[in-house]
């Protein structure tokens, strides 16, 4: 069983993104989207938190989300992949369901 | 920084009918509504010649990031409208530098020239104004 987390609140503002890390399973997939895009640029107060994520999970960004905020993809944390509206649905496919961090 | 300005301006300031209004900004763009709002309002307040600042701070700070795409998104940028407050006397610009670090930003990150201030001095700015508004 293998689930692919979305969060799309800023991990400035909200606890999502913590909540989500604590309890993502090893395995699993987090796709950040809107403004929780924020959480995969390298060099923030919360960069060093997703680099540990990596490590039991695979962490994904939403592309034009990152372009639509001006955030650099030669900025984003080494490790994260960058996908495109094409690749958020095959990450839906690919796994058993969506859960939706909102 | 404008500090406290003193009577004579403030009193002119009364005589003119002028409040300072300062506009907080402390939400993302394109997330929310909230940072798009808040241009719409600084642009009317603009327009009643009002002495207007606005500051930046947590999240808000990234509404002036530079290189905003939106086309993939449909959505409109609205960022252009930074640079253009010029035009319109709203030369007032501050941003949190404690906020901008925070997210792994500089000053040479933003797409207008504004003036970057610590925690503590962007509340002594809170304190000098008429009416403050928060989005």
């Amino acid at each position: 069983m293998t689930i692919l987390h979305t969060i799309n609140k800023s991990p400035f503002q909200t606890t999502d993104l913590d909540s989500c890390l604590r309890h993502a399973r090893k395995g699993s997939a987090i796709l950040l989207i809107e403004d929780a895009v924020y959480a995969a640029m390298g060099n923030t107060g919360i960069s060093e938190r997703v680099g540990e994520a990596l490590k039991n999970t695979n962490v994904y960004v939403l592309g034009p989300d990152l372009d639509a905020r001006g955030l650099e993809r030669e900025r984003v944390v080494r490790g994260v992949e960058i996908v495109d509206y094409g690749g958020f649905v095959d990450l839906a496919v690919e796994h058993d369901h969506v859960q939706a961090w909102v | 920084m404008s500090a406290d300005d003193g009577a004579e301006a403030a009193n002119e300031r009364t005589e003119r009918n002028v409040k300072r209004f300062l506009f907080v900004n402390r939400k993302a763009p394109y997330g929310t509504i909230y940072a798009l709002e808040a241009l719409e309002v600084v642009l009317i307040s603009a327009a009643f010649d009002q002495d207007v600042t606005l500051v930046f701070l947590d999240d808000g700070v990234c509404q002036l990031k530079k290189g905003q795409q939106t086309k993939e998104t449909g959505m409109k940028n609205f960022s252009p409208t930074y640079r253009a407050l010029e035009g319109y006397d709203i030369e007032k610009l501050y941003v949190e530098k404690e906020s901008l670090e925070h997210r792994g930003l500089t000053a040479d990150d933003l797409l207008v020239p504004v003036k970057v201030l610590t925690t503590e001095e962007i509340g002594a700015l809170m304190d000098q104004q008429d009416i403050v508004i928060s989005f």
